[in-house]
Order: structure tokens, then sequence, then C-alpha cells
């Protein structure tokens, strides 16, 4: 048993901020299934938002505008006065970041650099070339090695310990020894990341399997909005790495398998720079009749950048180029890129309030894993990367409040019943089941992304949600035949799997019941916003029989009334 | 056009804590396409044929460090490196050298990040924080750049040959790390900050011979760094012989 005030889960931007806000105060430990600088935030490429006004075309930026942009771009299910929190803390904690020994990529008046991004009125995303997650995750880390916060990396978590309506702790493994350890604190934070991998195409890294939402809703936390998923428009066929915004930006035609610019057919104004999910729109459109580009990797068009000329490529996208010659042998000064859209973030996840505090007493949680909710329909690039940041920030504040005011002490009982459960399950996946668990998810996910994808109907969701109930029955069948505990990926893969699955269930069911289209989320048989009936968050519970129960939650609108979302 | 090819795959594999266990090649052969790396047909092997088979990954797109091994002898990030780049259609695998194997092509890098934390590897200041950025020119960031850069993912300190032979020795990526502190126009830490590295331990023990700069994926040069870093100490030692002769006239 490990004994701490607060456990904070997950080593990316989000848990490595909380920790850094409460380690001079209370006893902190931290639990990252990775070394933290192996976590997902490490690959964020453009930026991150605030309105410091530093670049010449900025300078009447504020967080007003910023709040505005943020909310439309959500297609107004963001929680206004949660987006408003956020803006509002961009500048100050861009600034700490920076104190902290951030590398900035700078102007040439020594101030920090920014560029202009997507959906945004202002050239307001800070970054560092192309490597921004990289400086502010091992920033963070550096800061919490400065501190001194215990660490516990390649431990993974394997249970939540909800009791009496109170959070105890969680159940972990630590990986290099396969011990089960019970972990007690009075205060439990998750910044655990998204679900991307619950989809086949997606630019997220591998572990990022949502286990964390899935522990949350099992161990009865609600969940919001899992219905909505982002898109990106142009990843690499096969591994699905992105192939950023930027390439756009820089002038790449997006051509189809008749050599044509077809962005010019859908949105003749903005042509290759609309909106991400529409050019994720078009391009499947383009593939759905047929005139894509088939590859044993996957269908696919073009992203052609040869007229811009080596030199402009060397010079602008040199990480892009190196990305295409490594992972696909194509050297884009001379071949097209193959692209498809992936899965690339999600805007769902454990429902919290502007606190990070959960409806359960001693749970909180921050970042890519809980939906605040401040990205609504639809998340703005740079703004997930100042959300993690933000969030850990003000998580670390609530606890510190809400500790002091005095929590309760945790229990150890229901922690040693949760780990004799564990226990008994990994007994049971380590038996002589069939089922290959990855095999499973790779089953699962390729349904996912071709049925509960960028264009959704009622006829292929319901397609979908067969396909997971046959996949749950399947589950009690799956069989790892190597009993060791340590560094046993196929173990863990089948203890995650279980909990992908609810993330699995509860966005399929999510999106069938939301009859509208709106942000990432387009029904082709409800194509329009529908703000009478839907102008509301979905809430997802897991009954008592197990199985899960929808209901909504109002969205706070405080000064932008919705509007229709126009580019 | 597109061609399947079938490759025979060696990995040496070994479980640390199984009594009575010893290294062992295990052969594996399967169809690759073009544009396959070596993890994704590591994660083949796993998902598909034998799921015991133990190996790190997490971004697959060679930026997060987790998968450096040892590639037909050349260490590598597995996710970065083409299964066709080779002249040869065996490609053998083995873990990461100058590290205890835990199981299969997981090592302990618990030592690494001993040295990481050794050199004190954040920013240090003094001087009160101002409301908004300290100010940095666009030359002083280039000057880090190369160092930030660098991911942690241990090749170099894989292909040390003192490592090798002195497991006390600091190691190129620590090294690394200290001097991109260093270099940092904003970073105050006092002179005496380097003498945790002014011995054979630290910077001393290095032999110059560059095998870091080969293995790194990232093109990080930490030799550039070890002797920066010794510049920076005899110059101190120098300017303190000055100080103390001063003293004593
Ligand atoms: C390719 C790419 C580029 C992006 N670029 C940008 C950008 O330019 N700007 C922007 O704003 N956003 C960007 N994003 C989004 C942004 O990077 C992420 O949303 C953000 O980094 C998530 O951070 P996090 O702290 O919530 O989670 P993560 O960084 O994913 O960290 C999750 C942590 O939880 C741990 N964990 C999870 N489950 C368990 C478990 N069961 N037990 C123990 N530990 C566990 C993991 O080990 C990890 O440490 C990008 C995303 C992608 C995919
Ligand atoms: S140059 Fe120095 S640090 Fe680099 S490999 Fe050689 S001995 Fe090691
Ligand atoms: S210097 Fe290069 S090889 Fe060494 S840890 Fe950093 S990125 Fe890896
Ligand atoms: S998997 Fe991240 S560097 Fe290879």
């Amino acid at each position: 048993m490990i004994e701490h005030d607060i456990l904070i889960v997950g080593g990316g931007l989000t848990g490595l901020r909380a920790a850094v806000g409460l380690c001079d105060r209370f006893n902190v430990g931290l639990i990252s299934k990775v070394y933290p600088v192996r976590s997902h935030s490490i690959a964020a490429q453009g930026g991150i938002n605030a309105p410091l006004a530093n670049n010449p075309d900025s300078r009447d930026d504020s967080w007003e505008k910023h709040t505005f942009d943020t909310v439309k771009g959500s297609d107004y299910l963001a929680d206004q006065d949660a987006a408003e929190i956020m803006c509002r803390e961009a500048a100050p904690i861009v600034y700490e970041m920076e104190h902290w020994g951030c590398p900035f990529s700078r102007l040439p008046d020594g101030t920090i650099a920014q560029r202009p991004f997507g959906g945004a009125g202002y050239p307001r995303t800070c970054y560092s070339a192309d490597i921004t997650g990289h400086v502010l995750l091992n920033t963070l880390y550096e800061r919490a090695v400065a501190k001194g916060v215990k660490i516990y990396p390649e431990w993974f978590v394997a249970a939540l310990c909800i009791e009496d309506g109170r959070c105890h702790g969680v159940v972990a493994m630590d990986t290099h020894s396969g011990e089960l350890v019970p972990a007690r604190a009075k205060a439990t934070f998750f910044g655990t990341g998204g679900y991307g991998r619950v989809y086949q195409h997606s630019t997220n890294a591998l572990i990022n399997t949502g286990s964390g939402i899935g522990m949350a809703y099992k161990a009865g936390v609600p969940l919001k909005d899992m219905e909505f998923v982002q898109f990106h428009p142009t990843s690499l066929i096969g591994t699905n790495i992105l192939m950023t915004e930027g390439c756009r930006g820089e002038g790449a035609y997006l051509l189809n398998n008749q050599g044509e610019r077809f962005m010019q057919r859908y949105v003749p104004t903005a042509m290759e720079l609309a909106p991400r999910d529409i050019v994720s729109r078009c391009i499947q459109t383009e593939m759905n009749e047929g005139r894509g580009f088939d590859h044993p990797l996957g269908k696919h068009v073009h992203l052609d950048l040869r007229h811009l000329g080596e030199q402009k490529i060397q010079e602008r996208l040199p990480g892009i180029r190196k990305i295409c010659i490594d992972f696909i042998g194509i050297d884009p000064v001379f071949e097209p890129i193959p692209v498809m859209p992936g899965q690339h973030y999600s805007m769902g996840g454990i429902d919290v309030n502007g606190r990070c505090a959960s409806e359960v007493r001693g749970f909180y949680a921050g970042g890519e894993c809980s939906c605040v909710s401040v990205h609504g329909a639809n998340r703005l690039g740079g703004n997930s990367l100042l959300e993690t940041i933000v969030f850990g920030k003000i998580a670390a504040r609530a606890i510190l409040e809400d500790l002091e005011g005095g929590a309760p002490e945790p229990e150890t009982k229901p922690l040693l019943r949760l780990k004799d459960e564990v226990e008994a399950k990994i007994q049971r996946l380590t038996g002589p089941g069939r089922e290959k668990p990855y095999l499973l998810q790779a089953e699962l996910s390729a349904v996912m992304s071709g049925k509960v994808g960028i264009f959704r109907t009622r006829e292929a969701m319901e397609q979908a949600l067969q396909t997971l109930l046959e996949a749950k029955e399947r589950y009690r069948n799956v069989g790892v035949p190597s009993p060791a505990r340590y560094m046993n990926y196929e173990l863990t893969n089948a203890l995650e799997l279980e909990y992908m699955l609810e993330v699995v269930h509860t966005t399929i069911l999510g999106a069938l019941l939301r009859e509208e289209s709106r942000g990432a989320h387009f029904r082709l048989d409800f194509p329009d916003r529908n703000d009478r009936d839907w102008l509301k968050h979905t809430i997802a519970r897991m009954g008592a029989d197990g199985q899960p129960v929808i209901s909504s939650k109002e969205v706070v609108i405080t000064r932008y009334e919705p509007k229709e979302r126009k580019y | 056009m597109i061609k399947a090819d079938t490759f025979t795959f060696k990995i040496l594999r070994y479980d640390a804590r199984e009594p009575g266990s010893k290294p062992r090649f295990a052969t594996y052969r399967i169809r690759v396409i073009p544009g396959l790396t070596v993890l994704a047909v590591l994660i083949r092997i796993r998902d598909e044929i034998d799921g015991t088979l133990s190996f790190r990954s997490s971004c697959r797109s060679a930026v997060c460090g987790s998968c450096s091994m040892v590639i037909n002898g050349k260490i590598d990030l597995a996710c970065r490196t083409q299964v066709a780049a080779f002249n040869t259609d065996t490609i053998i695998l083995e873990p990461l050298p100058n590290f205890e194997v835990i199981r299969d092509l997981v090592v302990d890098m618990a030592p690494f990040w001993q040295m990481y934390e050794k050199v004190q590897p954040y920013l240090i200041r003094h001087s009160p924080v101002p409301e908004k950025e300290l100010p940095q020119s666009e030359e002083d960031r280039r000057r880090i750049d190369q160092f930030v850069n660098c991911i942690l993912c241990a090749c170099c300190y894989g292909a040390c040959p003192v490592l090798a032979r002195e497991p006390g020795y600091v190691g190129p990526a620590a090294a690394a790390k200290l001097e991109r502190f260093i270099l940092d126009s904003r970073d105050e830490r006092p002179a005496g900050a380097l003498e945790i590295l002014n011995d054979e331990k630290g910077v001393w023990g290095c032999d110059t011979l560059l095998r870091c700069i080969d293995a790194c994926p990232k093109d990080v040069r930490p030799t550039d760094a070890i002797v920066g870093l010794r510049k920076t100490m005899l110059k101190h030692r120098f300017q303190n012989m000055r100080g103390k002769a001063k003293d004593e006239a």
C-alpha cells in the first residue's frame, strides 16, 4: 500500500501541472503508465493559444476575443463561463511556463512568437518551431524534478476506488515488478488523456486508450459529450501521423485521383484552408465517391507540396519532409503525400465543473480525459495545450482548498477489496481464453472508424452498437498466454480493453441519440444544427445493471447568444 | 508497384526474472509492404503471433523516445526505421546496450534518469520574475536549439563506449541537458553548479569518439555539449586562479 495526500494519475501536461501546483503544501504522488516525457502531450506541434498581443497583427487581441472564438468554434456547446476562465488564465500561464524555462520561439523584439491558426481572429498561437508540446512537457517535467515530486513511472492504474460516494484512491500495477499496489489518498486527480485509440485511424499515440475515462465511468462517475470526436483532415496513411495544417497554410493542394483540386467544388472561397471538420468531410466524400487512391495501407487523397519547390519545403516544413521520408519512404519534394482523415482529439470525457471537480467527493479530472466543457462540439487548434495547463493549475487550486477545508480520511478496506477484484480479473484474463485482446481492439476500432466516424447515420451506428455488444461478450473469452505480470503489455492491454469497451459504448449511444449535426458530429440523416432540442450536453452514467443511462445537462450561456457558425 | 516481401525477424528474447532463462533469438517470418516501419512489424508480431513479446512504444512518430533498440547492429528508434531500408531481408533486433534487460527489448532506464536528475536539469533563476516574458533574442534562442531537440531516448547512452566500461559516467544526454541550460540566456545558476560534472565521471571521462552523435536520431551533438562544458570549466578555473592571485596580492 502506498499513501499520499493527493494522487495524480497522468504524467502529461495536465498531471504534471497539477502536481507542481500541489507539492509544496501536500504530499503528492504521481503515477504514469509511461515515463512522463513519453506522454502524448510530447507530440503536439503547432502551439498554444494566448492573447499576448506580441504579433504586430494582434495588437488589439484580448481574452474576450479569444473567448468568443472559442465559443464560436465550439458550435456554441462550450460552457461560456468555463471558456472565459480558460482564456483569462491563458496569458498568465504562458508567461509562467516561460519563466520556468520553456524555450518558445521569439519575435525580433525578444518576445514570444505567435502564429495564426484556424478559427482564430488574430495570430495568438505561441509556439516553439513545430515542437511546442515537446518544449512544454519537458519544461513541466523539469519543474517537477526541481521540486522533487514523487513519481511512479511505468505504473499502470488498473481501477479507481469509489465507495459511499467518496474516492479513496486507486489500485495500480508496478509494471517493473508486476505487483498490484493499492494507493490511498484524500484526493485523486486524473489527467489520463484522450481516447483516440478506440479509432483505427488516429493521430494519437498508441497509449491513448482512454482507459482513465472508462475507469472513472465504471467506478460511477458520469461522462459528458462523448459523441464529439475531432477528425483531422490530413494524416499520413499507414501510421496516421499528423501532417500539420501548416502544409496547407504554406500553400499545399489537396488532389483527388483525377488530379483535381476538389476543394474548389465545396468551399471555393477558403479552398484547402477551410475549417478542419469541413475539409475532413470533403476528403471523405471524395474517397466515398470513388475519387480517392487505393493503397494497401488505406484509401487516400494527395497532399501536394511539389509546386512549393525544394527550398521552401526544406525551410518551412522540414519536420514534415523528414516524417514522410522516414515513415513512408516518400520525399514530398518529388512525390505527393498520401493522406487520409484521422481521429485527432476527444472533446468528450469525464464530467467535471470549472474547478475540475467531479460529482464524487475527492475525485477530480482535467485535460483531454475530462470535459469541462471548454471545447463543446469542436476544439480550436492551440486550445487543447492551453486547457491542459490552465486546468492542471485550477485543479491544484481547487484540491488545495478542499483539503485545507478538511477532507475525510480515505479508507483502506474498500481499496483492499478492489485490489482483490483486480487480482481475480487478472487471474481470469491469464487463463485459457481464445480471444486475443489486441485483435479484438483492432476489430472494434476499425468499426468505429468505419461507422462512427466523420459521417454518421442511424443505420451504420446501430451496426456499430451491435458489434460493440458482441465485443463485450467476446471480452469474457479474452486470454493472455503469459501469466508473468511484469512488462506484460498484452496483459495491460487486456485490462485497458475492458475500459475501452465502455468508452466506445457511451460514444456510440451519444452519437445515436444526438439527432442533429453540430461541430465535429455530423449526421447525414440530420444535417442541421438544432438548438431547440440539442443545445445541451450529453451525460452518460452507468446504471445499476451495468448498462449506460443517457441524460442531459444545460449549456452555460453568459454573453454570446448562439448564432450560425460561418467562416 | 506495391510489392510485399517476406522478411525474417530475429529478436533477442530474454526474461531476466525467469530463473534459468538465457537470451535467445526468436525467429518470425513476416510479409512486409513498402513503407512499414520496424515498430509496425513488432506490433504485428505481438498482436497477431506472439503476445508475450515485450517492447516499449508510445508516439510511433519519433518524438517520445520510447522505442530505442539495436536494429541490424545500429542503434535507432524502431518507429522511424523502415524495414526496407537495409540491403537484406533479415532484420535482427536487440535491446539497447549499457542497460540491464528486464524483458526482451525492454531495458531498465533508471540509471539514465538518475544521471539526468543529477545535473539539475531545470532553469535556475534568482532575479525577481517580471510580469511578462523574460526577453530572449532570436539568436540566443537558436544557441540552445539542438539541445532543446533532445527527446531523452538514450540512443546515445546505449552507444557510448565509456559507459560500457564505466557505469558511473554521466553519459552524453545528461551533459547535453546541462549545456542546454548553461547556454540559455535566462539561466542564472552559479558557476559552482558545473562542479557536478568536473571530474572523470563527468565531462573529463568522455573520449570524444563521437559515437553518441552517430546514434542520435534527433541530430543532437552531445559531444558539442561536453566540449562546451569543458571550456566553461577551464574558463572558471582560470578566473578563479586570477581572482585568488589578486586576493593574495
Ligand atoms: C499529433 C497531435 C498534435 C497536437 N497538436 C496540438 C497543438 O498544436 N496545440 C494544441 O493545443 N493541442 C494539440 N494537440 C492536442 C494535445 O496535444 C492533447 O490534447 C494534450 O497534450 C493532452 O494532454 P493531457 O495531459 O490531457 O494527456 P496526455 O499527454 O495524453 O497524458 C496522459 C497521461 O496519463 C497517463 N495514463 C493514462 N492512462 C493511465 C493509466 N491507466 N494508468 C497510469 N497512467 C495513465 C499516461 O501515461 C500519460 O502520462 C495535438 C494532438 C495530437 C494527436
Ligand atoms: S563522445 Fe563521449 S559521450 Fe559521446 S559516445 Fe563518445 S565517450 Fe560517450
Ligand atoms: S541526445 Fe539524441 S540520442 Fe541522446 S537522448 Fe537526446 S535525442 Fe536521444
Ligand atoms: S515510439 Fe516514440 S520514439 Fe518511437
